[in-house]
């Protein structure tokens, strides 16, 4: 997968989460996938469409989820407030996909974002040749983010936006 | 969190009074926080386009934060049917998806501002004063963290 759509999410997760945390963050690992991607803990999952189409799944460990929730709500939150907890983590989803999505429509690329739901399944579908997944981990102070964005590109972009861009 | 001076309505003094469109329940609850914070009072909130507009004919709010991405009916959308009715309408657009087309498409139906998410309280009070400031609306102490 071409590194001027990754870093953009990379850029977002960072400042979105350090922001949210007070703490700074760090990469883990960065890794294509093949295989569906595994459910680690709660997710949410945003649709794009446009010239650039496919899915990002935005998933936090409890741990890491409570403790977000926590800092970003301004009160403790425990597992028992399951809602809260959720709607922490689309609404850091939202913020970090669109974040990213912001950078990339100003470089030329675009597309739509849909709101993000809920990902619940244990497995996501497959990643297929014309539809590249990488998952980044990141670690922060309260727990384990990964990030799995699975893109491709709908339609050829025109020559020169893609020479500027690339 | 911050303690800002309070905004208030010239007209009487009273709290500037919120509408405050998000799809997300905490994105709603932390935009209440922030203007609470700055003396504001929030008398609805709602999680899509269209039941923003039939709150804002119920409610006549000084101010009303927007999102964008939402379902049924999206956040431009929804500004541009409220000022088409009510031209005096002070909308904010309160969104992730900040890209210089969408704040244009924004501003180009009605809205008077744009707040990209994460919001920061400093910047969305800025924002507030300066949408307030035909109202001759000023903090009763000049700036933040007053």
């Amino acid at each position: 997968m071409r590194m001027e759509l990754i870093q953009p999410f990379i850029n977002s997760a960072d400042a979105v989460l350090a922001q949210g945390l007070q703490s700074a963050i760090s990469i883990e690992n960065l890794t294509m996938e093949e295989e569906a991607y595994r459910r680690k803990g709660i997710a949410a999952e945003v649709c794009l469409t446009g010239e650039v189409e496919g899915r990002i799944i935005f998933d936090v460990d409890l741990g890491a989820a409570l403790q977000l929730a926590s800092r970003l709500a301004g009160v403790e939150v425990s597992e028992t407030d399951e809602d809260l907890v959720r709607e922490a983590v689309l609404e850091l989803a939202n913020q970090i996909i669109g974040n990213a999505v912001t950078t990339l429509n100003d470089q030329g690329f675009h597309f739509h974002v849909r709101p993000p739901v809920l990902h619940t399944a244990e497995q996501g579908s497959k990643s297929s040749e014309d539809t590249e997944a990488l998952v980044m981990g990141f670690n922060t102070s309260s727990g384990n983010v990964f990030m799995n964005v699975a893109l491709r590109y709908h339609r050829r972009r025109a020559p020169e936006t893609a020479a500027v861009a690339g | 969190m911050e303690k800002f001076a309070p905004v208030t309505r010239s007209e009487d003094g009273q709290p500037v009074r919120y509408l405050i469109v998000d799809d997300s329940v905490f994105a709603r609850k932390n935009l209440a926080r922030m203007v609470e914070s700055f003396g504001g009072q929030v008398i609805g909130e709602t999680g899509d386009g269209v039941s923003a507009i039939s709150e804002y004919e119920r409610l006549t709010p000084d101010i009303v934060l927007m999102d964008i991405t939402m379902p049924q009916m999206e956040g431009i959308e929804a500004a541009e049917k409220i000022v088409r009715d009510h031209p005096g309408a002070r909308i904010v657009m309160v969104s992730s998806v900040g890209y210089q087309e969408n704040i244009v498409a924004a501003l180009q139906r009605g809205a008077r501002h744009f707040v990209q998410k994460p919001v920061k309280p400093e910047v969305l009070y800025e924002v507030i004063k300066y949408v307030m400031r035909d109202d001759g609306t000023t903090a009763r102490s000049a700036g933040a963290g007053a």
